[in-house]
């Protein structure tokens, strides 16, 4: 797996600080990421794809500076964000899987060929055609789970994934990212959805709370919310 | 052209995207020069005859030509008054074979083959226009137009339960304000699918 690495990472909007000296070594398959509205979580895990740079400190991946090398970094990273209306960008859904192959030098029968497998690994073939506007909400985050995978990144960062979903695309999309073969880091409230994850680490007030096991880092957490 | 396409492998959906838009042009310019009612009835059964050889349902098509029905309602009597009903029969004419011809392009091209024919165009004016920025501007605005509305209709709805539908202000700030959000968070999500390599 990617190694992931947090170094003396502080973050301020403004006079605000959200995150403050975060030091961190992300190495596991599966990594969760929880706490309060407000703690800092998803600026932590933007940082990990150069979204956000930090403050002071240094994020790097396999030992590239984000901040430095961005763009390659971005190439390994691949993020879901929480509204998956945001992250679509063409008005089909084939067109918007094809959209994250843009620039990387394949041929079209090689776009078309792996836009396909995507459409149909995440059973959106049928609606290859249609506008993305118009699918459900679990439809619209399967998409962009396609959309992100098609470009077969090391690594795949949620955030709150499913916190628009209903129950059963919920299960669904949960089920997607623990089967995935790439190191998966997800920010969310779903405790559930961190059920056999390798590590979770519990962020409170910009600052890592516990970081651990799933079991005792969900204890943390409890603890903490009480 | 959101949501317009409709699949199919008929020659008019293969053919080249730059090549039908040439001939969409001449065929409108064509269908303005048309100045007898019989040349306009050929017209009229020629795009017919397209439209089933694209294999474009009734449905689609009358979803995309209908709309200009309403128009002529009010345009053909007031060109009626001031030039002869034949003159405004014409008119109208010409305007619904036009409208049927544009319908078909964009029943019958995906809006990848739209900015594809648009980075062609462009592609001598390259060291100028970015044409591949100017493909991905048209696809967001298109993209956009449905997002849009529905944060106007989501506003509408929630300007009704609160009561002040006669407000313009409750209506024009929030709308101002989500879209705002939508295109940073948007800005965003084209940032992290690398839209800056």
């Amino acid at each position: 797996m990617t190694r992931i690495t947090f170094d003396g990472v502080s973050h301020s909007y403004g006079k605000r600080s959200v995150l403050r000296d975060i030091r961190l070594d992300l190495s596991e398959h599966r990594i969760g990421v929880v706490g309060a509205n407000g703690s800092g979580k998803s600026t932590l895990v933007r940082m990990i794809n150069g979204l956000i740079t930090p403050t002071s400190g240094t994020v790097s991946v396999d030992g590239l500076n984000v901040a430095r090398n961005a763009r390659e970094v971005r190439r390994q990273v691949g993020f879901i964000f929480t509204n998956p209306d945001n992250q679509i960008v063409m008005p089909t859904v084939q067109e918007d899987v094809a959209f994250t192959l843009r620039r990387r030098g394949l041929t079209r029968e090689q776009v078309a060929e792996r836009t396909a497998a995507a459409l149909d690994r995440f059973g959106l073939t049928a609606h290859a055609d249609h506008p993305a506007h118009r699918l459900s909400g679990g439809q619209k985050q399967l998409l962009a789970l396609a959309a992100v995978l098609v470009a077969e990144p090391k690594i795949v960062v949620a955030d709150e994934p499913t916190t628009l979903l209903d129950a059963r695309n919920a299960r669904r999309i949960t089920e997607l990212l623990q089967e995935m073969s790439q190191q998966v880091i997800v920010v969310t409230h779903q405790l559930e959805l961190l059920a056999g994850f390798d590590r979770v680490v519990v962020i409170d007030e910009g600052e890592v709370a516990f970081d651990g096991s799933p079991d005792a880092a969900l204890d943390s957490y409890r603890e903490l919310l009480a | 052209m959101i949501g317009l396409y409709h699949p199919g492998s008929s020659i008019i959906h293969r053919t080249p995207t730059l090549l039908k838009l040439l001939l969409l042009s001449v065929g409108v310019t064509v269908v303005g020069l048309l100045g007898q009612p019989w040349q306009l009835l050929v017209a009229l059964g020629a795009v017919f005859v397209l439209y089933v050889v694209a294999g474009i349902p009734p449905r689609p098509a009358w979803q995309q030509i209908g709309p200009i029905l309403w128009i002529l309602i009010i345009a053909v009597p007031l060109q009626a008054l001031f030039a002869g009903w034949t003159t405004a029969g014409m008119m109208a004419g010409r305007l619904v074979v036009a409208v049927a011809l544009a319908a078909l392009f964009t029943l019958t091209t995906t809006v990848t083959a739209v900015l594809e024919g648009f980075q062609a165009l462009l592609h001598p004016f390259r060291r100028w226009i970015d044409a591949d920025r100017v493909g991905l501007l048209v696809a967001l605005t298109l993209r956009c137009i449905p997002l849009v509305a529905e944060i106007v209709a989501e506003v509408l709805e929630a300007r009704r339960a609160r009561g002040t539908q006669g407000s313009l202000l409750a209506l024009a700030v929030p709308v101002v304000v989500r879209s705002l959000y939508a295109a940073d968070a948007i800005g965003e999500a084209l940032v992290a699918r690398g839209l800056d390599d």
